[in-house]
C-alpha cells in the first residue's frame, strides 16, 4: 500500500534540520465547543513549502484545527504563529491563508471567472492585472474555455478546479485544503492527486490538507500527522508512518494489520541471533528485530502487515523466521493480491497477502489447507502503545 | 440585552452583529413584549369616561406602593362572576376545538392526495391551496354571506334542485354552523400546509416496506404514514386553535346574537361600551388560556428549525 | 388504481370548497342588479361607482401605503431577526427572542391590537397611519423571519466564510453573497408580509387615528350595513391583482427550474 514516492518529489526535510524555523506553529492549542474537546493540548510545527497532511476520522479535530488557522474559530487556550507571529484575533478575511472548501463553495450567482476573481477584488487590485491573473489561474488548472459558465453548468470535476484556482489566485502563503478531492470518483481523484503535487511544487507554496482517506494523504504528503481525538499521534513521513507505525492506532488506522497482544518475554541480551524482543502471546512466540524502549514483562502488541507475512505449505527450515501453523479459513481475490485469512490452531486470525505474480500457480492453496505462515525477524512490530 | 457572542471568532464584525440582533429584538420588545405589561396594567385599572377611558393606576415611578394599595382586581371578578363571560370563553375554546378536529379531518385527506400525487403536479396543488390565502380574509368571510343569506345562493340552488321548495329557506346564516363553515374555509390552508410538509416528506419506501411485511396499505397508514405525520398534525392543529379562539370576524359576519366568542365580546367591550380595562382584563385571561397551545407550538417550531 | 381515484376526488371536492365562494363573488360583481342573488345580465356598473366612491378609493390608496412601508420595513427587520436566529448561535435572551418571532404567528389579532393601541396611548402617541405602519410592520416582521430562516437554513454557509477567506469583509459579505443568494425568500417574505398588511382588518382597526381609514375597515364597514355588488368589484380587483402577482411569481419560478434544468445538462455534456 505504501506508494513509492514520485518524481515530482523532491529532497526535502526540513523538520529534522534542528535550526529550521517553522512557517506555522499551533503551540499548546485547546478548543473546547461547550464541554466538547475537539481539540486537546496539540502542539504542531509545519515548514515552509511543505505539503503537509491532517490524517484522521471524522471528529477527530482535523477541519477543526485547519479552521482555526484560517481564522473562522479561535483557539479556547494556547496561540497560533504565522512566520513567528500570533495571529489571534486576525479576522478571516485579513489572513494570507486560503482554503479549499470540501464542498468548494462555489458562488452560484457568479461565472467561474468571477469567482476567481473575487478574492483579489478584495485587494482593490487594477483591473488589467486582475484578469491576467485570472486567465492565468485557470490556465493552471486547464479551464480556459469555461470563464463565462457559472458554477451550476460545470462537472464536479471542474467544480474542484475552479474552486482550487480560486483559493490559489491571491497567491496565499499557505494554501487549506478541506477534504479536497472527497467528491471525486476515485480515477478522477488519483489524478488530481498528482495535480496537486505539481502545482504545490511549481508555485513553491505550503499546502495543509485535511482528509480521512490514508492513501491520499500518503500520496501527497511530505508529512502526516495521525489524529484522534483531538491529539496527534504520530507526526512522520508517509514512509515512517506506514512502516513504523508508533502506536496501536496508528498501525490500524493506515493499511492493513495483523495484531496480537502479549508480553516482552526476553530483550537483546538473553537472545542472540534470535532478534532484538522475543513476545509472548498466549503461546505463540515471535521476535522481532527492533530497537524498542520495552522491559521484560511489558505488556505490548506485536504487529505484522499482511504483505510481510508468506504463505507455504512447508515447514520453513530457516530457525531465523517467526513460523505459526494454522488452515485456510477464506481467500480475498483481489486482483493484484489474494488475502489469506488463516485460523491459527490456537483459534486467532491472522491474515497473509500474497502477490499475484503469475496467472498459474502449481500448486494453489486453497480453502482447509494446512499452511505455515512466516515472516522474518525485521518484518514485525513492536508496538508499545 | 442582546449582545452577540463571538462564538465562531469573527472578532471584528462584533458591532455589526449586535446591531443585526438589538434592532429586530428591540423592536419586538417594545411594540410586541411591552404592550402585554401594559395591558395587563390596565387590566387592573378603573373605568373613566374619559379619552383614554381608564383612570391609570400607575402614574410615576415613584409611586409603587400606590400601585399596590390602588391594584383593583375588580375586573377580574366582574369576568369571574358574570357567567356571560365564562360561558364566552368556554364557547370560544369549544369552538376552536370542534373547528380544529373539523379542519384536520377535511384537511388531512387534502393534504394526503397531495404528497401522493405525482412530483411534477405538486407545486401546482401547493399554489393552489395558498392562493386563496393571499386573498382577503375579509372578502373570503364576506362571500359566504351571499352564499348562506336566507335568500342566498346556496338556497336558491336547493330550490333549483328540487330539495327544497320556493318558500322554505336555509337557515344557517347567523348561526354556529355558519360560524363552522367560515373558520373551516378560512383556516384551511393553515392546515393544509404544514400536513402536507410533512406527509411530503415521508420516504414513500417506508409504505413499500411495510407492505413488504406483510402489512396491508390501510393498516400500513395507521401504523407508518400517520404517526409520522404527527409533527404536522400538532403544528397544524396549534396554528389553527390558537388563532380561532381569538377569532373576531367570522363570528361577527356570520354568526347570529347567540354565538359566544371571546374576541366579539372583547371587540364589544372595547368599541361598544369603550370599557379599556374590562377589554384588557378579557384579553389577559384569554391570553393565560392560549399559554400552553402558544408553548407547544413554540415548542414544535423549535424542533422544525 | 383505486387510491388515486380517491385522491381526486379529495383534491376536486377540497378545491372546489375553496374556489367556489370566490368565483361566485367575482361573477356577481358583473351583474347588473343590485340583488346579490338575482342575475340582471352583465355589467360593469359596480366598477364604475367604485371608483367614483371618494371613500372607498382613499382608504385603497391608504392600504396601498401603510402595505408597502410596513411589508418594507418589516422585510428589512424580518431578514436581521432571521440572520440572528439561524447565524448568531447562542447570544443573551435567544429563547425570549425565538419566542417574540413565533408567537405573533398565532396570537389571537383581537390581543395584538389591543395591547399595541394601549401601548401607543401610553406612549402618548397620536393614532393614525404611522401606528398603524409600526403595528403592522411588528407583526409582518415576524413572518419574514420565518420565511427568511427557512432559506438560510438550507444556506450552505461555507460560501460566507469562503469570501471571509478571500479578503472580503463581513458585512460585504453579507451583500455581496448571502443577500443575492437569499433574495428569492426576501421578495417571497415582502410579498406575504404586503399581502398580509392589506388584509387586516382587527390590528389595523385598533391601532388606526382620524385620516387612516384602510379598505379593510372600509369594507368591513359597508358589509355590517349590507352586501353591496360594489364590494364584490373592488373584492375582485383585489384578488385579480393577486392572483397576476402569483402567477407572475410562478412563471418566473418555473423559468428558473428550466434555466436549472438546461444547466446541468450542460454540465453533464461537458467532459470534466
Amino acid at each position: 500500500m505504501a506508494k513509492t514516492l514520485g518524481p515530482v518529489k523532491r529532497k526535502f526535510s526540513p523538520w529534522t534540520d534542528p535550526s529550521a524555523v517553522p512557517f506555522i506553529r499551533f503551540e499548546n492549542i485547546t478548543k473546547r465547543f461547550g464541554t466538547f474537546t475537539a481539540v486537546d493540548n496539540l502542539t504542531l510545527d509545519i515548514y515552509e513549502r511543505e505539503f503537509f497532511s491532517l490524517l484522521g476520522p471524522s471528529g477527530c479535530g482535523k477541519t477543526t484545527l485547519m479552521r482555526m488557522l484560517a481564522g473562522f474559530e479561535e483557539p479556547t487556550e494556547g496561540r497560533i504563529l504565522l512566520q513567528g507571529k500570533d495571529i489571534r484575533g486576525v479576522p478571516p478575511y485579513r489572513r494570507p491563508t486560503n482554503m479549499m472548501f470540501q464542498s468548494y463553495a462555489l458562488f452560484p450567482h457568479m461565472t467561474v471567472e468571477k469567482n476567481v476573481a473575487f478574492g483579489l477584488e478584495q485587494d482593490k487590485l487594477p483591473k488589467g492585472e486582475i484578469a491576467a491573473r485570472v486567465e492565468e489561474m485557470l490556465k493552471l488548472v486547464k479551464l480556459e474555455d469555461f470563464a463565462r459558465r457559472k458554477p451550476n453548468q460545470l462537472s464536479g470535476g471542474q467544480r474542484q478546479r475552479v474552486a482550487l484556482a480560486r483559493s490559489l489566485a491571491k497567491r496565499p502563503q499557505v494554501l487549506l485544503l478541506d477534504e479536497p478531492l472527497g467528491a471525486l470518483d476515485k480515477k478522477l481523484r488519483e489524478e488530481t492527486q498528482f495535480e496537486l503535487m505539481d502545482i504545490q511544487t511549481n508555485l513553491g507554496l505550503t499546502f495543509l490538507i485535511v482528509t480521512h482517506d490514508q492513501e491520499e494523504a500518503m500520496t501527497v504528503s511530505d508529512r502526516i500527522a495521525v489524529m484522534d481525538k483531538g491529539v496527534i499521534v504520530q507526526v512522520a513521513t508517509p514512509a515512517e508512518i506506514y512502516e513504523a507505525p508508533n502506536s496501536r492506532y496508528v498501525a490500524d488506522f493506515i493499511g492493513d494489520i495483523n495484531i496480537m497482544e502479549g508480553t516482552v518475554a526476553a530483550t537483546q541480551s538473553a537472545l542472540g541471533a534470535h532478534g532484538t524482543i522475543r513476545i509472548e502471546c498466549d503461546g505463540v512466540s515471535v521476535s522481532v528485530d527492533q530497537e524498542c524502549q520495552a522491559a521484560v514483562g511489558d505488556k505490548v502488541a506485536f504487529a505484522v502487515r499482511p504483505e510481510k507475512v508468506r504463505i507455504s505449505p512447508d515447514k520453513p527450515v530457516d530457525s531465523a523466521v517467526n513460523a505459526v501453523h494454522g488452515e485456510v479459513w477464506d481467500i480475498g481475490y483481489l486482483g493484484d493480491f489474494s488475502v489469506f485469512i488463516v485460523k491459527l490452531d490456537d483459534g486467532r486470525v491472522m491474515r497473509a497477502a500474497q502477490a499475484n505474480v503469475s496467472r498459474l500457480v502449481d500448486r494453489p492453496i486453497t480453502f482447509g489447507d494446512m499452511v505455515w505462515l512466516t515472516w522474518p525477524l525485521d518484518a514485525g512490530l513492536v508496538l508499545t502503545r | 440585552m442582546a449582545v452577540a457572542q463571538n462564538s465562531d471568532g469573527q472578532g471584528k464584525g462584533g458591532l455589526g452583529r449586535v446591531f443585526v440582533v438589538a434592532l429586530p429584538y428591540l423592536w419586538l420588545v417594545l411594540f410586541f413584549v411591552a404592550p402585554f405589561f401594559i395591558i395587563f396594567k390596565i387590566s387592573l385599572s378603573d373605568t373613566a369616561i374619559a379619552l383614554p377611558p381608564y383612570t391609570p393606576v400607575f402614574e410615576g415611578f415613584g409611586a409603587i406602593q400606590d400601585f399596590v394599595s390602588q391594584l383593583d382586581i375588580e375586573n377580574y371578578i366582574f369576568l369571574t362572576d358574570d357567567p356571560l363571560y365564562v360561558k364566552a370563553y368556554l364557547s370560544s375554546l369549544r369552538i376552536a376545538a370542534i373547528s380544529t378536529m373539523l379542519l384536520l379531518l377535511i384537511g388531512y385527506p387534502i393534504a394526503l392526495a397531495m404528497a401522493r400525487a405525482s412530483a411534477s403536479i405538486r407545486p401546482t396543488l401547493v399554489m393552489m391551496v395558498i392562493l386563496p390565502f393571499w386573498t382577503s380574509f375579509l372578502i373570503r368571510v364576506y362571500a359566504w354571506i351571499g352564499i348562506l343569506k336566507p335568500d342566498g345562493l346556496l338556497t336558491l340552488l336547493l330550490q333549483a334542485v328540487g330539495l327544497m321548495g320556493p318558500e322554505d329557506q336555509v337557515q344557517i346564516f347567523r348561526t354556529d354552523t355558519a360560524v363552522f363553515i367560515g373558520i373551516v374555509y378560512s383556516y384551511l390552508p393553515f392546515m393544509v400546509l404544514p400536513l402536507y410538509a410533512a406527509l411530503e416528506k415521508m420516504d414513500n419506501t417506508l409504505l413499500e416496506a411495510a407492505n413488504d411485511l406483510g402489512c396491508p396499505p390501510l393498516k400500513a397508514f395507521w401504523r407508518i404514514t400517520f404517526p409520522l405525520s404527527l409533527p404536522g398534525v400538532i403544528a397544524g392543529s396549534m396554528i389553527c386553535f390558537i388563532p380561532i379562539t381569538g377569532e373576531f370576524v367570522i363570528p361577527d359576519l356570520l354568526g347570529g346574537a347567540d354565538t359566544l366568542m371571546i374576541g366579539k365580546t372583547l371587540w364589544t367591550e372595547f368599541f361598544g361600551n369603550r370599557d379599556w380595562p374590562l377589554a384588557s382584563a378579557v384579553a389577559v385571561i384569554l391570553l393565560i388560556l392560549l399559554v400552553i397551545p402558544i408553548m407547544i407550538f413554540q415548542n414544535q417550531q423549535k424542533k422544525v428549525a | 388504481m383505486k387510491s388515486s381515484r380517491f385522491d381526486a376526488t379529495v383534491l376536486t371536492l377540497g378545491f372546489a370548497f375553496l374556489y367556489i365562494p370566490i368565483v361566485i363573488l367575482i361573477i356577481y360583481s358583473f351583474n347588473a342588479s343590485r340583488l346579490v342573488t338575482v342575475w340582471g345580465g352583465f355589467s360593469l356598473h359596480w366598477y364604475q361607482t367604485m371608483w367614483s366612491n371618494q371613500g372607498l378609493m382613499d382608504a385603497a390608496w391608504v392600504t396601498a401605503r401603510v402595505g408597502l412601508l410596513s411589508a418594507t420595513l418589516g422585510t428589512v427587520l424580518g431578514t436581521m431577526a432571521a440572520m440572528a436566529l439561524v447565524r448568531y448561535g447562542r447570544f443573551p435572551g435567544r429563547m425570549l427572542f425565538s419566542g417574540m418571532i413565533y408567537a405573533p404567528l398565532v396570537m389571537p389579532e383581537v390581543i395584538t391590537g389591543l395591547s399595541m393601541l394601549l401601548l401607543f396611548v401610553a406612549l402618548g402617541v397620536d393614532r393614525g397611519f404611522w401606528t398603524v405602519v409600526v403595528a403592522h410592520t411588528t407583526f409582518t416582521m415576524c413572518y419574514v423571519a420565518i420565511v427568511v430562516q427557512s432559506r438560510l437554513l438550507t444556506f450552505d454557509r461555507s460560501l460566507e466564510e469562503a469570501a471571509l477567506d478571500l479578503g472580503c469583509p463581513p458585512v460585504k459579505t453579507f451583500f455581496r453573497i448571502t443577500l443575492p443568494l437569499i433574495f428569492p425568500a426576501v421578495i417571497a417574505g415582502w410579498m406575504l408580509a404586503f399581502t398580509l398588511s392589506l388584509d387586516d382588518l382587527v390590528i389595523a382597526s385598533f391601532t388606526t387615528g382620524p385620516g387612516a381609514t384602510t379598505l379593510p375597515i372600509k369594507i368591513y364597514s359597508q358589509v355590517r350595513l349590507g352586501v353591496t355588488p360594489e364590494i364584490n368589484a373592488i373584492c375582485t380587483i383585489l384578488i385579480g391583482l393577486v392572483t397576476i402577482g402569483v402567477i407572475i411569481a410562478s412563471l418566473n419560478t418555473k423559468r428558473a427550474e428550466l434555466r436549472r434544468v438546461h444547466d446541468e445538462h450542460m454540465a453533464l455534456r461537458t467532459p470534466s
